[in-house]
């Protein structure tokens, strides 16, 4: 028997963990002598209170869409993909080769090409881990951590030595050709005549991510794959039995994962900053974890986690801009996210099964 | 506390253990009701009742595994809290799980001192312990290489450790929970012979099980348990296997199945020297040659371990294997990359797995997921090329669950929230729906309430009347002997005889189980 | 490269190792005893903060080194919280210590010393000092052995010889006492140590305990034996080289002491030499850099060997019904 309704699994335990993750934030916040009140009066006025700020909580929301569905379709496997940060950093090379090897005559080529270029990349940085976890066993966890670190020194090596143009020190690549910029949300809102900061970095990658969601929906819940895929994640030995092979799941799973991860590139590398730079992921990968615990790994709880969060990293940026409060305090927020959300979730389900428990006994 | 102290006492002024009004819940299931016992000490109390019934439960609240939610507990007469392990183990009270609980990669020694060292330095504990392990092994026939991993051990000797893990703590009272189980029949009586001698030095010994004929053999008086209660207490001299079965039930049992004469047609199954070597390199079949007809059932006994599971593995695509298999004639692929679950299944070859929670179904899944778990490429289940048709699959569950009688009949509900028997049913009404040439069962009833068990096989004949074959894999005797037309035994990876059940016994089977070939039997 | 310049990068090899060596031997017993910690790196960088803070504002190194410990231990706390009552996820709490050690250090050493997340520099006994053997002046000059015993084996703070001492300490705790075979069974088999009577819980947070003592040893010797204060992120994924480090050394502490020696070595050579020119072929420092986790992976991957992790590991333990 079922102890808790399906309601209090989804909404209410994940609203409790973060009720408690943000409590412990603000007693950080009054730790350091500052005022939580404040800082979130002003967190809420920055991230939300302008299309400024719009426009850069949903930059931000747009990577952590992607990196959170990256993770997300690997939980529904049952796999913990650690590897988001490096298999975004490589996306950002496969959009780079793609914007800088054609002189692009419009965006609107360009974009699904650097898609690709992104994915490809993306997948490719997850393979491996993947074919070893599906062949030898080797556990994806400690595979896709140092894959983080190898990614970063091969991007290193790249910029430093391969990429960077002659005579810049900047261990960068060159500026991206105008034919790759894409519109921003200013631009396409202005089509349609509403008005929209032209400063903030939101861009038509957020459309794009949106998408992501709904076929990551699709793909898990509506097709023969998705099914395999959760089959798998739920009891290796049934999907054995049911002739789905493990193998060819892991890979899958964690191919996609790695697309999805390192498609957030053409938000921060083509739609922002139009070069790539080093360390261009900034964490995004790891954010992604967060994302998708708290999102349960359902599309459209990570669509909001990850706009939660964006709204955080905005808030906080603007924090650490106005006061004493370091951009830090966003990291330490992420943490407890993750803590509470993931690793104690016990903590506050047992007390509201016990709860349920007796309100059912007394019902009885 | 130690056997002088026991024996010092005036025979039969206390009960070595009596339970007083003992409750256990998990959550919203209760497991124990209101359970009450006492045990005289130097007999063997046996516990009988069926899957569920909550006898593993009452012995892990009396060795301290789980806290019990009310009642009291006496030992020696003297009312005796048991918080945990350690103060059951202090009482002079020893368990052997029915799943061993022993450090795989450890020595004997190691597993025996592991919590009953002296000291906090290794070397003279062992030293001690592989004194008094020679000791107990001349006094009770527990012999086992102190210096052996266990993991190079037989379950027999695996068993002789546990056994002897308790008697080194100093146990009075030893718990035996199924502990013939894992045992073929010769190694169950040298079991009951340590027991013997373990009650002649004045042990007290509880027996739970759900054999029979295991409580008619060995034990002093028996103790019936039903759905969490106690229901009755006798002496063993005073009651009979249809009396204990119709205890353990409620009502009365038929102890055989109804059925007619098979009339087998053309050969459905053909299997010629299968051999399957598994990921540790053992040689878990020796080369199999059965086959079996439309119309008929094949059934497979053998105690469990003895390569009968590889053999529903390999037949159902779960393992590769060598040798040939042919269906229909037909031969069919073992080893390649497409050997799976998908190909036998197109091969009219359904598949009711052993182990219906972690094969047969995902209990994370909903009833209607889990009517298309191995058929969910089935054209029948898509709405297009891309997407699947869950508006269709859920209509074409809840025809399952009317025609197979599942409770509570709700397809959203997820597989682990049914019963045991309900469970069963969902896997055989996805299995037997398919209208399979052949359909492959492991276990049928295993952890299936009684209820549920006449339906099952009453579902089995009337496919087998259907003329569809079926190979039916079961450590249940009993069950092999009801519904089998042919009956094959399996022991160390071979078939060691084929006998027709009219011709049979439980005896002749048993030897043949234990690997007393044919011939000499 | 001439036999100074060897001393020189064999000095440096064990400087470097002695963080590894210390947090390998801190996830060791965690992860003998069934708990997976991939919050080293978390717990060190804790440490490291706490400790410089405190030797900086108490001018004590020592009293730095138990600020460190206290700070680790706390994390480890969190870590025992969550996977062992709360039967939680043990990675997802491992990376949460992380990002929670990330944040906090420098969101604490901001507010406290506001000097952009770092803390002053430690001077005289703020520091952990180097420990001259003795005779080591005097054998100087005797050929070979003089410099190697002056150069390599002299000369390291009290925790590189703290390090090395553990290594042996560690192998004797886990197969010859009983706390030992206690904590071995508990990560292969949980059952098997309830059914005996002992605590799990109780093992397992002792376990967790000891690893949070080794983290925080280790990340006060970052910040104040090895360099001269905290500054933000001073780790550098230290704590997964360790976790590499373990996954090589097999779970064992003499593989243990080998992995972190090649490791550091490693870590040595890519501080020494930016490229590496191996007749004709230049080996880029990134390689360098990536070498441990390539290792790692390869490894992993089964080609030298492989690693059984304690069949337990990243299981919390529940009684089965």
């Amino acid at each position: 028997m079922e102890v808790m309704p399906k309601w209090a699994d989804v909404v209410l335990i994940p609203l409790f963990s973060l009720l408690i993750a943000f409590a412990l934030s603000a007693l950080v916040i009054i730790g350091i002598g500052e005022d939580p009140i404040a800082a979130v009066k002003m967190m809420v006025s920055g991230a939300v209170g302008s299309t400024y700020g719009w426009g850069y909580t949903l930059y931000y929301a747009t990577n952590f869409i992607f990196t959170g569905l990256a993770v997300a379709v690997a939980f529904h496997a049952r796999m913990f993909n650690i590897g988001g940060e490096g298999q975004a950093a490589l996306g950002g090379l496969g959009v780079a080769l793609v914007c800088l090897s054609v002189d692009w005559p419009h965006w609107a080529i360009a974009l699904p090409v650097a898609v690709a270029g992104a994915a490809v990349f993306g997948a490719l940085w997850a393979a491996l881990p993947a074919y070893l976890q599906a062949k030898r066993g080797s556990h994806i966890v400690i595979t896709t951590i140092m894959f983080n670190f190898i990614g970063a020194a091969l991007l290193n090596y790249l910029l430093v030595n391969v990429m960077r143009p002659a005579g810049s020190m900047d261990p960068a690549t060159g500026k991206f050709p105008p034919g790759t910029f894409l519109p921003t949300l200013h631009d396409i809102l202005a089509t349609i005549g509403i008005p929209f900061s032209k400063a903030a970095p939101a861009n038509v990658s957020f459309l794009i991510a949106v998408a992501a969601c709904v076929l990551v929906w699709l793909l898990i819940w509506r097709t023969r794959l998705g099914y395999a895929i959760r089959a798998y994640g739920h009891s290796e030995s049934a999907a054995v039995y049911a002739g789905i092979s493990p193998t060819r799941i892991i890979m899958i799973a964690m191919l996609i994962s790695g697309a999805l991860a390192g498609m957030m590139a053409i938000n921060n590398v083509m739609g922002e900053a139009e070069r790539l730079v080093l360390n261009s992921v900034e964490g995004a990968g790891f954010i992604g974890i967060a994302v998708a615990l708290m999102g349960r790994s359902h599309p459209f709880g990570v669509f909001l986690a990850a706009i939660l969060f964006g709204f955080l990293y905005q808030g906080g940026a603007e924090l650490a801009l106005f006061t004493d409060i370091p951009r830090e305090l966003i990291v330490v927020i992420q943490a407890l996210v993750i803590l509470f959300t993931g690793a104690l979730d016990n903590m506050v389900r047992m007390p509201l099964e016990k709860l349920f428990l007796a309100l059912r006994k007394r019902d009885a | 506390m130690t056997a002088g102290t026991q024996q010092g006492r005036p025979v039969a002024a206390a009960p070595a253990i009596e339970l007083k009004g003992i409750s256990k819940s998990f959550g919203p299931v209760q497991a124990n009701k209101d359970i009450s016992i006492r045990v005289m000490p130097g007999t063997i109390h046996g516990i009988i009742g069926e899957n569920g019934a909550g006898k593993s439960t009452l012995m892990s609240i009396l060795f301290g595994f789980y806290k019990a939610d009310a009642g009291e507990i006496f030992i020696n007469g003297q009312k005796t809290a048991i918080p945990d392990s350690q103060s059951a183990i202090r009482a002079g009270i020893g368990m052997v799980f029915q799943h061993f609980k022993l450090v795989q990669n450890f020595t004997v020694l190691e597993n025996v001192i592991l919590g009953a060292e002296d000291g906090a330095f290794l070397r003279p504990s062992l030293a001690k312990a592989r004194g008094i392990l020679k000791q107990l092994a001349e006094e009770y026939e527990l012999n086992v290489d102190p210096d052996a991993r266990i993991d190079e051990l037989s379950v027999g000797h695996q068993q002789r450790v546990e056994i002897l893990k308790a008697l080194y703590r100093q146990a009075d009272i030893l718990i035996l929970d199924e502990p013939t189980g894992v045992l073929t029949p010769a190694e169950a009586d040298h079991l009951f012979r340590i027991l013997e001698n373990l009650r002649a030095e004045g042990k007290t010994i509880i027996l739970i099980t759900h054999k029979l004929r295991e409580i008619m053999h060995i034990t002093d008086t028996v103790s019936v348990m039903r759905r969490g209660e106690m229901t009755s207490t006798v002496k063993t001299s005073d009651t009979n296997p249809e009396d204990l079965a119709e205890r353990m039930v409620g009502r009365k049992v038929l102890l055989r199945v109804d059925k007619a004469p098979a009339r087998p047609g053309k050969t459905i199954l053909e299997v010629d020297n299968l051999k399957v070597v598994d990921s540790d390199g053992v040689e878990r079949l020796k080369g199999i040659s059965l086959n079996v007809k439309a119309g008929e059932i094949l059934g497979i006994a053998g105690v469990s371990g003895n390569g009968q599971s590889q053999l529903l593995q390999v037949l159902g695509g779960i393992q590769h294997g060598t040798g040939t298999i042919r269906i229909n004639g037909q031969e069919i692929d073992l080893t390649g990359q497409h050997s799976d679950g998908q190909s036998r299944r197109a091969r009219g070859i359904a598949h009711v797995p052993e182990d219906r929670q972690h094969e047969g179904l995902i209990m994370e899944f909903t009833a209607w997921e889990n009517t298309i778990l191995g058929y969910h490429h089935d054209p029948a289940y898509q709405a297009n090329r891309l997407l699947m048709n869950n508006a269709a699959i859920k209509d074409e569950t809840r025809g399952k669950i009317e025609r197979f009688d599942v409770r509570p009949p709700d397809p959203n509900l997820a597989a682990k929230n049914f019963s045991g028997g309900n469970q069963q049913k969902i896997v055989l009404a996805r299995e037997i729906e398919r209208d399979p040439d052949l359909l492959l069962v492991g276990q049928p009833t295993r952890g299936v309430d009684i209820g549920a068990i006449e339906f099952i096989h009453q579902q089995l004949i009337a496919l087998r009347d259907a003329g569809k074959a079926i190979l039916l894999v079961s450590v249940e005797l009993e069950e092999i002997l009801g519904l089998s037309d042919r009956i094959a035994v399996m022991f160390d990876g071979r078939i060691m005889g084929e006998r027709l059940p009219e011709n049979t016994d439980e005896k002749e089977l048993g030897l043949l189980m234990a690997g007393v070939s044919g011939e000499a039997a | 490269m001439d036999f100074l310049t060897v001393l020189q990068v064999l000095d440096s090899t064990v400087r470097l190792a002695t963080p590894l060596l210390l947090a390998c031997l801190a996830g060791l017993f965690s992860e003998r005893a069934g708990i997976f910690d991939i919050g080293l790196e978390g717990k060190m960088l804790a440490a490291a903060f706490m400790s410089a803070a405190i030797a900086a504002v108490s001018g004590s190194v020592w009293l730095g080194l138990l600020a460190g410990i206290g700070a680790s231990l706390l994390l480890s706390a969190i870590h025992g919280l969550a996977s062992i009552t709360f039967r939680g996820n043990q990675l997802i709490s491992g990376v949460a210590i992380n990002f929670l050690a990330a944040g906090l250090t420098v969101v604490v050493a901001q507010d406290w010393f506001q000097q952009g997340g770092r803390t002053p520099s430690l001077i005289g006994g703020g520091r952990f000092a180097p420990i001259d053997l003795p005779l080591a002046k005097s054998l100087q000059d005797v050929p070979v052995l003089g410099p190697i015993y002056h150069d390599l084996i002299s000369g390291h703070t009290i925790l590189v010889y703290l390090a090395i001492a553990l290594v042996p300490l560690s192998w004797w705790a886990l197969f010859r006492t009983r706390f030992g075979l206690r904590l071995r069974a508990v990560g292969e088999n949980p059952a098997a140590v309830d059914t005996a009577g002992v605590s799990v819980i109780g093992l397992r947070y002792a376990a967790v305990a000891i690893c949070g003592v080794l983290c925080g040893i280790a990340g006060a010797y970052l910040a104040t034996a090895l360099q001269a204060g905290f500054v933000k992120d001073m780790t550098a994924g230290r704590g997964y080289i360790a976790l590499a480090a373990l996954i090589f050394a097999k779970w064992r502490p003499w593989y243990a002491l080998s992995a972190t020696l090649l490791f550091g070595f490693l870590q040595a050579i890519a501080l020494r030499y930016q490229n590496i020119d191996l007749g004709g072929i230049v080996v880029p420092v990134q390689f360098m850099d990536a070498l441990p986790y390539i290792l790692t992976v390869v490894i992993l991957a089964g080609f030298v060997g492989k690693a059984i992790p304690p069949r337990a590991g990243g299981e919390p333990y529940v009684k089965e019904r």
